[in-house]
């Protein structure tokens, strides 16, 4: 009789773990995943990549494994450096009086040449920064816009599905118009309209520098998945006999929302969140790519793509090929990881 | 509909009058003077209240007169007119294609469900899920259009002919291999359903074959949610081929509105935006009614 007695219900986080580590590709991916984290938060404490921005190689520095293919680029910039002595225009030019003024600011300036390596481990861009530094500083920027946004749509997509599907009635009929809305207008149009509003208007320069505009139109535009799945999720529990017996204990609605039923659909919002991510980022890549995501001086894989467009032609395909792998590695991961997660968390297949 | 579109409507004009810029000082560009700045906004209606304007921008929905482009003086209407041929020339051969692929490669990946087949095929659209579509883009148009040069890099011409036989088939062939990838595992997903029904195990039962039991039971009834997959892909073909418009140089839709976006060219956007709306509601309803002749089981409420 003991055994049996002992058998308390096992927690369902512990269960989900436990489940995970029996899945092998869940697991390995759960490990993928949990490197890039690592990575990114390095990056972020500037551990890793932070001379991303500094030029440490001569323009389309050829990566270390191929060191001696010829570089065009990098020899013509070389000439131009040498080009001679500037000619003298002191007697035409009406700016000459400054030339004094100029020469000595000048001297004031301390200024450093850096000796340009001519190899990088996985090359150099044009301007002859470490493309494997700005591919680690990219993951960095478009994973975190990536999570950064499908949390925000998670935030408001959770709350007003929540309040849907629990009060029904007028506030349903009301937030179901507004999905409506949002739904009938065909995504990329959204998309687009917000960011002709928020680059050219009042707020243009609020946003101008860091990843909230494009996190912010992600969010206002991907929020009504979640929405939809809450709602129906919360029209199903609100009835429930624990909910009810919260209620007659004097539970608050939003105590019941919130304390009792949240904990009880978390499930199904942990695994629109990841789905969310995987969409958003490849979003990003491309808002980023069309220059309408992250602002200039960040780098992300989108960035990236788009300089290694031109670069491809002249045959420098290092840009592309990290961009491209970095990417690839993580959304598979990342992909995989949420088909185990739903596997795991689908009672169904208990 | 009434009601959503009203809804579109507003969210538009107030996306634009609160966090929009002054058009006004768009029109007028960097250097202007106070005189011109008011007289724009006089001819606009700005300086009227936003009831006023709502109402303006009500009567250019209803007319269809959304007067010119702010930056290239273009009627918007001729936009529209000029631009969607393009779009759809591109558009309307990737969705054919892109559902006479995947459909059955569905069907084989389904047929030798649960095999090391099965699981390669299903990691292989995974992994190639993960590539940004602007990799095939950029990799497709330099290997076939610059290395190879089996197509042309770019480029546009006016005769539909000529677009469809030299100019589209590069952009439409890569736009079919990404989206084969998502629409394959999907389309698996609902033929894998409707194989653990009761009918296909009494097809069993009376010794049908497995490739007679897929082809004639599960094939017809994984139709009707892969219809609807496809009816839901249908609004995309006004504007989901930007990035290949782009890239190609094509005239198309949207282009022209990535283009309006960079220009802040507002009119184009907003009537771009709201019929696109109006078209999306209207398709969907029709998917709507076609579905309650097609399955009878299906009624409108």
């Amino acid at each position: 009789m003991a055994a049996v007695l002992d058998v308390t219900p096992e927690n369902a986080w512990t269960a989900l773990a436990r489940r995970l580590r029996q899945d092998r590709v869940g697991a390995v991916s759960l490990g993928i995943v949990a490197m890039y984290l690592v990575m990114i938060l390095f990056a972020m404490a500037g551990l890793l990549a932070r001379g991303w921005s500094v030029e440490v190689g001569v323009p389309y520095a050829n990566p270390s494994f191929l060191g001696d293919r010829p570089n065009l680029e990098a020899a013509l910039a070389k000439r131009m450096e040498h080009k001679g002595k500037v000619p003298d225009l002191r007697d035409i030019d009406p700016l000459a009086p400054k030339y004094e003024e100029w020469a000595k600011r000048t001297g004031e300036l301390k200024s450093t040449e850096r000796e340009r390596s001519l190899t990088l481990p996985w090359g150099g861009d044009r301007w002859g920064r470490d493309v494997l530094d700005k591919a680690i500083k990219g993951s960095q920027v478009s994973i975190a816009v990536g999570v950064v946004a499908a949390l925000c749509a998670t935030l408001i997509g959770t709350l007003l599905g929540a309040l849907s599907g629990f009060y029904g009635r007028w506030v349903s009929d009301v937030l179901e118009w507004l999905y409506n809305v949002f739904t009938s207008i065909p995504a990329i149009l959204l998309v687009f309209t917000l960011a002709a509003v928020l680059r050219s208007g009042p707020l243009a320069s609020l946003f101008a520098s860091g990843i909230w505009t494009v996190v912010i139109i992600l969010a206002f535009t991907g929020w009504t998945g979640m929405y939809r799945l809450v709602r129906a999720e919360y029209m199903k529990h609100r009835s429930r006999e624990y909910v009810l017996a919260a209620q007659a204990i004097g539970a608050s609605a939003a105590s019941r929302m919130f304390v009792h039923i949240l904990p009880n659909v978390s499930h199904v919002i942990l695994v629109q969140l990841s789905l969310l991510v995987v969409a958003f980022i490849k979003v990003e890549v491309i808002l980023s790519f069309l220059g309408l995501g992250v602002p200039i001086d960040m780098v992300s894989w989108g960035t990236m793509l788009a300089e290694a467009q031109n670069e491809l032609i002249i045959g420098k395909w290092w840009q592309l090929a990290a961009a491209t792998v970095f990417m690839a590695i993580f959304l598979t991961a990342f992909s995989m990881l949420t088909d185990s997660l739903r596997d795991a968390l689908d009672p169904k297949l208990r | 509909m009434v009601p959503t579109l009203a809804g579109v409507v507003l969210l538009i004009f107030f996306l634009f009058k609160l966090f929009g810029g002054d058009p006004a000082q768009i029109l007028a560009g960097q250097v202007a003077s106070q005189e011109q700045i008011d007289a724009i906004r006089r001819e606009l209606g700005l300086d009227q209240p936003w009831y006023v304007q709502l109402g303006i921008f009500l009567r250019e929905i209803l007319t269809f007169d959304w007067g010119k482009s702010w930056i290239t003086r273009e009627q918007v209407s001729h936009i529209f007119l000029t631009r969607l041929p393009a779009t759809l020339t591109i558009t309307i051969p990737i969705l054919l294609l892109e559902a006479s692929l995947a459909i059955p490669t569905a069907m084989i990946v389904a047929y030798y469900r649960g095999t090391l087949f099965d699981r390669a095929v299903m990691s292989i659209c995974v992994a190639a899920m993960s590539i940004s579509f602007l990799v095939y883009i950029i990799v497709g148009q330099y290997v076939f259009g610059f290395q190879l040069g089996w197509f042309p890099v770019q480029g546009w011409s006016d005769s539909f002919w000529k677009n469809l036989v030299t100019y589209a088939p590069l952009p439409i062939l890569l736009a079919a291999l990404v989206g084969l990838a998502p629409q394959t595992r999907l389309y698996r997903s609902f033929f894998l359903d409707e194989t653990k029904s009761d009918y296909v195990r009494t097809a069993r039962a009376k010794g049908l074959s497995e490739p007679a039991i897929l082809r004639k039971h599960v094939l017809r009834n994984a139709l009707v949610p892969v219809v609807t997959n496809i009816s839901l892909l249908i609004p995309g073909v006004f504007v989901g081929s930007f990035l290949l418009e782009i890239f190609f140089s094509v005239p198309g839709l949207g282009r022209e509105i990535y283009l309006a976006v960079n220009r802040s060219d507002y009119p184009v956007i907003q009537a771009v935006t709201i019929y696109l709306a109006v078209l999306t509601m209207l398709i969907n309803l029709a998917a709507d009614v076609l579905y309650s002749f097609v399955d009878p089981r299906i009624q409108l409420r």
